[in-house]
């Protein structure tokens, strides 16, 4: 997974939890199904919290990118 | 997200007009709002003050009045439960979260409430402190009893007390 093949982005760093999943969910209510989000967060919360949030809500956690304290996470609208 | 079963429900009882609580009570708010989840907030007794206009003028006199002098209301006015130190440490904390970029009580009301979040403020403490409809932020729009609102927190999976 790379930038290039998301199809938006949502930059979360210095934001803490539970705001990566707040605006995650309100990024992704705008986004189309089959869409890719890169959500960029420095938030060491944010590990857990997107894959989880992804469980709940029935969408599709695609992986993780970490570079130092930049975290890069992918989800695909599928709920 | 849609799906045959049952939307899961939180309701929150916020009691407490503590600063650190109420920060507590709309992340846990909000981080299940973002889950899918259905979330209802009471305000009762000092949690009244969170969800109140800081410029409401509570209705009474002698020692309604005195009440409404002490305890003047508005969600940049809480303190902390803990460490206060006449405010002081209140001060620190929020510059702590200023710099850190945390959200504060006031911003986290109408985002909460954009998202979903059901606000009720409870009636009898409202009386006991001279407060009426009006004197509540706009995102408060039902004014009930326990009585009432219990028949809701009946239903949910998730239930605190803050």
């Amino acid at each position: 997974m790379t930038t290039a093949a998301a199809d938006e982005t949502l930059d979360c760093v210095g934001l803490y939890c539970p705001m990566p999943v707040v605006q995650t969910a309100q990024k992704l209510k705008g986004m189309a199904l089959g869409q890719v989000l890169e959500i960029i967060a420095d938030d060491p919360g944010a590990k857990s919290d997107i894959p989880a949030w992804c469980q709940a809500t029935g969408n599709e956690f695609l992986g993780l990118a970490e570079d130092g304290k930049e975290l890069k996470l992918y989800v695909r609208k599928a709920g | 997200m849609e799906g045959a079963q049952k939307q899961d429900k939180m309701f929150l009882i916020i009691y407490s007009g503590d600063l650190d609580r109420a920060l507590s009570a709309f992340s846990l708010a909000l981080a299940a709002i973002s889950l899918g989840m259905a979330v209802t907030m009471v305000f009762t007794m000092w949690g009244l003050n969170i969800v109140r206009r800081p410029d409401a003028k509570p209705e009474g006199s002698g020692l309604r009045k005195l009440i409404a002098r002490l305890n003047r209301g508005g969600a940049r006015r809480l303190q902390l439960s803990r460490l206060n130190m006449m405010g002081l440490g209140t001060a620190l904390m929020n510059r702590t979260m200023r710099r850190s970029g945390l959200p504060t009580v006031a911003d986290m009301i109408p985002l909460a409430k954009q998202m979903g979040v059901k606000y009720i403020a409870c009636t009898t403490p409202m009386g006991l402190m001279g407060l009426t409809e009006k004197d509540f932020v706009p995102e408060v729009d039902t004014f009930v009893g326990a009585a009432t609102y219990l028949l809701e927190a009946k239903e949910a999976a998730l239930t605190y007390f803050i």
